[in-house]
């Protein structure tokens, strides 16, 4: 049995496990809102599915809308996870323990979400077995039904793995829970004792996942990539998409735990876990990321200007005074600019300055998958002129389904398991001393500094 | 109707069609995965490669031949697809042009080369532009279930009890030759027309039940050219005085446009034919023979 029986949950713990066992109105009222968009969204996808594709902005130029950029969106953010606790865990940067949950958590949310989305662009879901039945391995989409099937099979285990302590935990010392829950804790808990063995073999298990975790994401951002890459499209047939994909993967992966991070220490009053500290490491991560950014749109974009091709210059143009001026700067603007001058000037790296600089980041970077995947389809290849697109109210209700069920899926995930890694934190306090060293080889030295740094 | 007199051999090689999908379709994940389509690759037995030659320097823009195409295919609506701008208003299209026809996807359009794709000031020539039938097909190379194949005498087919409607091809085809059934095909039929797509047997080689939420182009009438008889296309435009298309088989070193008969060969070379964006190395299979004297 674990050591820690009931009543004796240390005060720093209870604040992890007080949301799981006490529910304020404010959720309810959050999780219906949220419910309700997606109520919404479901409406729309039935009125889709009865009438076809045809209810969308989509035409035969411009046949692929925001279900892609969608899609492209989310399998970005998946890098979250992947990121945070495998990198991170490999590299021993202890900082990363209280937001490994989080991340992890993201990672199979957003797939669950990028899958989705590529059925709702889908002119015959009800063909989706097909692709099983008859897929052809010279298809990129194959690749990515791969790709992606097995980076959610890997990222749910490595949810759980790191879970199992902890469900446990939970199993152990919780009174007055509801027989389902109790149920669950059991069953998923796998009788978990906190033996030595039992402690051995998890964090083996953890460590060889989490080599094995890190070539599977970086494939699924290749592989979404290499879908627009490999087409002879002008904006899309180049050699620097996969490279460029998971460098914005990993800029607004990092941006989507800040966000997420955010809420929940505000929800759940996890102000003593998710300190300053901690969004001042994810902010400088997510400052590489768009320094990375920038610096393959600027390799991209200088090499189609030198060159001078018309279709290049054209699909250019459209993007800094044309048609897609709006979109572009908006890109350019929220995803780009914005959080580099925040997060650059010291003042800015308050907590609210960082999550603003996320928020930004995340509007930008959906932006940034619009003008990746719109104005090379809208651009005319033989023809008349650009092709209009403009998604309907049925693509903007599903797209606030995939958001909505987004954070709806993490908010029941956070109310049946605790959000922040206990077992991990408390190995953490007790090996403080032992891994002070190890602490300062994270990638910000900073760390050290202003480890006991709290919120303001 | 066109497939009239050869109607039982037509059944009969679509139910042999039907049973080897299915076979194909019982063999399952990976096996099928190697194999392709079951209708796909070369046998071997197959001496032909269909082409097309377009003289633009006959072709006066009169759009029989894409009139004659819908009327072919029951060509379902194009969904806000831009039509054909920059007719010539001869006598002859006012008359042919059928007002039901407006609207609908064209699978052989017609370009005005001085405005869409010419040099500037040109306003003379015009460039029909049917599926090129790619040797080396962008749209074959991404269909992620095999619909799109080529079948053994090269054409591009597609099967529309296959297509799971994700328009990959559709992005990857850089002559912007394929189009998506986005509703409900049957919407913008007459009568006569809804009569034809429920009678009809349809195929891949001639897939007049059109379907919601499939993608669609030129086939080169694979139905007819193989008993012998030309695309619907090139048939309306001798008809119509223009001869501008030829239809034949290169590896038989011949065209015809139903009035005439040239070798193919010499006709490239004599009037200094080229393909649209060969650089792309798609290997098309449709020739345009450029104006001379001009």
């Amino acid at each position: 049995m674990i050591e820690l029986k009931k009543g004796t949950i240390p005060v720093e713990e209870k604040a992890i496990v007080n949301p799981l066992q006490t529910t304020g109105m404010k959720y309810y009222v959050v999780i219906g809102l949220l419910a309700s968009v997606v109520g919404i969204g479901l409406f729309a996808y039935i009125t889709q599915l009865t009438q076809g594709l045809e209810v969308t902005g989509m035409r035969n130029r411009v046949m692929w809308g925001i279900y892609v950029t969608n899609f492209v969106y989310f399998i970005a953010i998946s890098m979250a996870g992947t990121l945070i606790s495998a990198i991170l865990r490999l590299t021993n940067a202890g900082w990363r323990k209280p937001i490994t949950r989080i991340a992890e958590s993201i990672t199979v949310v957003s797939l669950i979400f990028a899958g989705s989305s590529i059925v709702f662009d889908l002119g015959r879901p009800d063909r989706m077995g097909h692709m099983l039945l008859f897929g052809r391995l010279d298809s990129p989409l194959i690749w990515d039904l791969f790709s992606l099937t097995s980076y959610l099979i890997g990222s749910i285990l490595y949810l759980y793995l790191p879970l199992i302590p902890d469900i446990a935990y939970l199993r152990d010392s919780s009174t007055g829970i509801s027989g389902i829950k109790q149920w669950l804790y059991k069953r998923l808990s796998l009788g978990w004792t906190g033996s030595e063995e039992q402690k051995k073999k998890l964090e083996r298990a953890i460590k060889v996942m989490s080599v094995l975790i890190i070539p599977v994401a970086v494939s699924i951002h290749s592989v979404t990539a290499w879908i627009f890459g490999v087409t002879l499209k002008v904006g899309w047939h180049s050699t620097i998409f996969a490279p460029y994909f998971v460098s914005g993967a990993v800029f607004s992966g990092i941006a989507t735990i800040i966000l997420v991070a955010a809420i929940f220490r505000k929800a759940y009053g996890l102000e003593s876990f998710l300190t300053l500290r901690h969004f001042k490491n994810l902010a400088y991560l997510m400052m590489a990321g768009n320094l990375i950014y920038v610096y393959f749109l600027v390799s991209e974009f200088l090499t189609m200007y030198y060159g001078g091709e018309p279709h290049d210059l054209m699909l250019l143009n459209a993007f800094f005074t044309g048609e897609y001026a709006i979109q572009f700067w908006t890109f350019a603007i929220a995803a780009l600019v914005l959080p580099l001058i925040i997060l650059a000037v010291p003042s800015g790296r308050t907590i609210l300055g960082i999550v603003i600089a996320a928020v930004l980041a995340n509007i930008g970077m959906w932006f940034a998958r619009y003008i990746i995947v719109i104005p090379s389809l809208s651009h005319p290849f033989l023809t008349e002129g650009w092709n209009p697109y403009t998604p309907t109210w049925v693509e903007i209700s599903i797209t606030g389904l995939s958001f909505a069920g987004f954070a709806l899926v993490l908010a029941i995930f956070a109310k049946l398991f605790p959000i922040i890694s206990m077992w991990e934190i408390r190995g953490e306090q007790e090996g403080i001393a032992s891994q002070e060293s190890q602490h300062s080889i994270g990638p910000v030295g900073e760390i050290a500094r202003d480890g006991g740094e709290r919120a303001t | 109707m066109s497939e009239g007199p050869s109607r039982r051999n037509f059944i009969k090689a679509s139910a042999i069609a039907g049973a080897t999908l299915l076979l194909g379709g019982m063999a399952g994940f990976p096996g099928a995965a190697s194999q392709g389509h079951p209708h796909s690759g070369s046998t071997g037995r197959s001496k032909k490669k269909w082409v097309m030659v377009i003289d633009t320097e006959r072709c006066d823009g009169c759009r029989m031949c894409t009139e004659a195409c819908i009327e072919e295919h029951v060509v379902p609506s194009g969904w806000g697809e831009p039509s054909f701008q920059g007719v010539r208003q001869t006598t002859k299209t006012a008359v042919l042009q059928k007002p039901e026809h407006i609207g609908r996807q064209e699978w052989i359009k017609v370009y005005n080369t001085g405005e869409d794709l010419g040099p500037p000031g040109d306003k003379g020539n015009f460039l029909p532009l049917p599926c090129m039938q790619c040797v080396n097909a962008p749209c074959v190379k991404v269909c992620p279930v095999n619909a799109t194949y080529h079948n053994e005498d090269g054409l591009v087919l597609i099967d529309n009890n296959r297509c799971i409607g994700c328009r990959y091809c559709m992005t990857a085809c850089p002559y912007e030759r394929r189009f998506f059934n986005w509703g409900d095909p049957s919407q913008s039929y007459t009568q006569e027309e809804k009569a034809k797509t429920v009678f009809a047997e349809s195929s891949p080689e001639f897939p007049v039940e059109h379907k919601r939420g499939t993608v669609e182009k030129c086939m080169f009438c694979a139905h007819r050219v193989k008993f012998g008889k030309l695309p619907a296309c090139v048939e309306a435009c001798t008809k119509a005085g223009m001869k501008a298309l030829y239809f034949g088989n290169k590896n038989e070193d011949v065209v015809s446009n139903g009035a005439e008969i040239l070798k193919l060969s010499d006709l490239l070379k004599s009037r200094g034919a080229y393909r649209l964006q060969e650089d792309l190395g798609t290997d098309p299979n449709v020739y345009y023979l450029p104006p001379r004297g001009k």
